[in-house]
């Protein structure tokens, strides 16, 4: 099952070696990682996708908390969170399919960002499944090129 | 500028921080890059020893940090200095040794650039260390140096490796006092009172319990309150090779070690227990032939570990205790002052007829390696150092040697270094000037760090080396003989010196030993005499390492019961 670990590391060189080194090491299957800077600039909030049964993830959330430059780990799986991914597509069009392209994009409420004569980029955000759900809607169309940040995600504030 | 303050050097910074910490010697090996820190050396109190290799450097360090729980230091220069320390480190990492390892780099302008004896000393050793640093700024040497201590000998120990290029130990800035900043670490002290409850409860309701020992027991001086325990609970003990010396050699309640070549008693109660009470171990898969899942089937698994990634690693454990194996056992010994005693006679029936029935067998009319190792053990005093190599004379040694306290026993437990011995008797020595080291080695670990018989000799290190020369690499001929059908391969040391003639050349006393009948006497004359000695033994290539489990077997099918 795959599972979203948020993770807050200290900010300076080295740090994603050191994650992602343990991860290679200990063999743990890396699904998805983002990682960026918080407000505090001396930390970065990493989240890393990753899949794997209870006991691994468990595995995984010792280990990581092991690397003394990990402050804290945050099973986000069974929390209720926000979730999004960015991604950005490049999709071929002909005159003949521009506009069920654009439809399409318009029902997945994503962008258009740049527009080539035979291609169009769309940004579009959403959760993991919207963007999966988009890509295999475009594919028929011809898909150039696609670049996703993977998934980020926030834990929902009590009401 | 503020005249009220001497600017220092970053090497004297360096030097003035490892003394705060107690430092009282380090064990290396100068360079180009380490020029201003040999300097200032020259005026520092911390005593330097000049190794023949850096390997030996950081053995030396590591037999250090075992015999006396101290943090050990050592310093190798930048390049092939420090990546000669890779299987030190590692070694260190291993069996949890707490070591701070500096070593020199190059200057920060040409880092990165493939410069002379540039090598990525951090990146390197980023899965073997606890934690490492590459300095950037001289100011930044006491609060490092700090957190290095304090990280290698807390929690789980472990090395620790700063990378300190020249012009950061030359540079000249005002010394200041600085605090740690290590808000990712967290060191676990007492256990969970109501898990700990837990188990006391289990053990009073248990039937056939058995203590699991491990290096976990030694590292936190644990020892004494186990030894308290499993004799007011009547629970039997078995260790692991990291183990050895947390209960005395011959105490009533010992089994002896688990594992591949454990005793027959100590497999069997494993295997049939109803309670197995894990402490400070992992696990390994020299104790449970890899085979987590076949390992104390029959039993509740309490688990303590100070590591939570130790938990549910390799089997499932039904009450996890995270936290300091002294702290929790004193509390578990107390939350059992509540129950009555179990009763375990009919457990105690079995596990004696077990002893009785399968000890550890060897011919003791003829000149055998177990013999050998017996008759120091006689001769020793209970004070003694044993530190070993790696093989069969190491499995000899924790089988039949004597340990009577802990940290008196020093092996490559996890990574399994030959080479580790000399050197380790070496800082063992040192660490310990008072005490007798033996070292038992073998001819093949001998010829891995031998270039540090001239350490040992310039320093005047009474150690007493048995050198236990069958003339082949016994260990892998053993596997050879019984799990590849006698096909040996490249396990015959032909072209082995003359080892008498070596130590001679070292300025070292030698004796051979050929017969049964000399084994005593020169064992004796080794203990007499004031400076170091090798006694080289020669013993038969057809003497194995008995019982054994071959690879894949469950713990239970022992070869040669």
């Amino acid at each position: 099952m795959l599972h979203t670990l948020a993770a807050l590391v200290e900010n300076h060189p080295g740090v994603l070696t050191r994650v992602a080194g343990l991860f290679a090491r200990r063999a743990y299957n890396i699904d998805s990682l983002s990682v960026c800077q918080t407000d505090d600039p001396k930390l970065s909030r990493m989240t890393i996708v990753v899949n794997g049964d209870a006991q691994i993830i468990e595995q995984v959330r010792n280990q990581l908390n092991k690397l003394v430059i990990v402050h804290s780990v945050t099973d986000l799986t069974t929390e209720s969170v926000v979730e999004r991914e960015l991604a950005l597509i490049r999709i071929k069009v002909s005159s003949e399919t521009r506009a069920e392209v654009l439809q399409t994009v318009d029902i997945f409420r994503g962008r258009v960002v740049d527009m080539g004569r035979t291609n169009l980029t769309v940004e579009l955000t959403g959760d993991v499944e919207k963007v999966d759900g988009f890509v295999k809607a475009i594919r028929p169309y011809g898909l150039l090129e696609l670049v996703r940040t993977g998934k980020i995600a926030i834990m929902r504030s009590e009401v | 500028m503020n005249e009220g303050k001497k600017r220092l050097k970053g090497a004297t910074i360096l030097l003035e921080a490892l003394e705060k910490e107690g430092v009282d010697v380090i064990f290396g090996y100068p360079g180009g890059v380490l020029l201003p820190l040999y300097d200032a050396l020259l005026d520092s109190p911390v005593r330097h020893i000049l190794v023949r290799h850096e390997q030996g450097g950081v053995h030396a360090a590591d037999g250090y940090a075992r015999v006396t729980g101290k943090v050990g230091v050592c310093l190798a220069t930048s390049g092939p200095g420090a990546t000669n320390l890779v299987t030190g480190i590692t070694n260190a990492y291993m069996d949890s040794i707490p070591l701070v390892v500096l070593t020199g780099q190059v200057v920060t302008s040409l880092l990165g650039t493939d410069s002379f004896q540039e090598a990525d000393i951090t990146g390197i050793t980023t899965p073997v260390t606890k934690h490492n640093y590459l300095v950037k700024d001289a100011r930044e040497i006491p609060r490092i140096i700090k957190e290095a201590f304090y990280l290698a000998g807390t929690g789980r120990p472990g090395p620790v490796l700063i990378d300190l290029p020249k012009d950061i130990l030359a540079a000249e800035i005002e010394p200041f006092a600085a605090d740690m900043d290590l808000k990712g670490y967290h060191v676990p002290s007492k256990g969970d009172s109501d898990k700990i409850a837990e188990v006391a409860k289990a053990i009073s309701k248990s039937r056939r319990a058995v203590i699991y020992a491990g290096g976990g027991v030694i590292t936190a001086g644990a020892g004494g309150v186990l030894k308290q325990l499993a004799e007011r609970s009547s629970l039997p003990v078995v260790t692991t090779l990291m183990g050895i010396g947390c209960l005395p050699s011959g105490h009533p309640n010992l089994l002896g070690m688990v594992g591949l070549h454990g005793a027959v008693a100590a497999n069997y109660a494993v295997d049939d227990c109803d309670l197995l009470l894990a402490v400070g171990v992992r696990f390994d898969d020299r104790v449970t032939s890899g085979l987590g899942h076949l390992f104390a089937t029959k039993a509740k698994i309490a688990h303590i570990d100070i590591d939570p990634a130790e938990i549910a690693k390799v089997v499932r454990t039904h009450i996890p205790i995270i936290g300091d194996a002294r702290l929790v056992l004193e509390e578990l010994s107390n939350a059992l002052e509540g129950y009555t005693v179990p009763q375990v006679g009919d457990w105690w029936d079995q596990l004696r007829a077990w002893k009785k029935g399968y000890p550890i067998k060897y011919d003791k009319d003829r000149l055998t390696p177990q013999m050998v190792i017996e008759c120091v053990g006689e001769l020793a005093n209970e004070d003694t150092m044993v530190i070993t190599d790696v093989g069969q004379h190491q499995m000899w040694a924790a089988q039949v040697y004597p340990i009577m306290k802990s940290r008196n026993f020093a092996t490559s437990g996890g990574l399994g270094t030959m080479g580790f011995g000399l050197p380790a008797a070496m800082g063992a020595q040192i660490a310990r000037p008072d005490d007798i080291v033996v070292l038992i080695t073998g001819d093949g670990s001998f010829q891995m760090c031998i270039q540090e018989l001239a350490t040992i000799a310039h320093n005047k290190l009474p150690i007493k080396m048995v050198l236990l020369n069958n003339g082949v690499l016994g260990m892998v001929r053993q596997l050879q003989k019984y799990f590849s059908g006698e096909r040996y391969n490249q396990i015959d040391l032909q072209g082995n010196p003359d080892f008498i003639k070596i130590a001679e050349a070292y300025g070292i006393r030698g004796i051979r030993v050929d017969s049964l009948e000399q084994v005593r006497g020169s064992i004796s004359e080794a203990f007499k005499h004031p400076g170091p000695v090798l006694l080289e033994f020669a013993i038969s290539p057809n003497d194995d390492v008995l019982p054994i489990v071959p690879p894949g077997k469950p713990i239970t099918e022992m070869l040669g019961r």
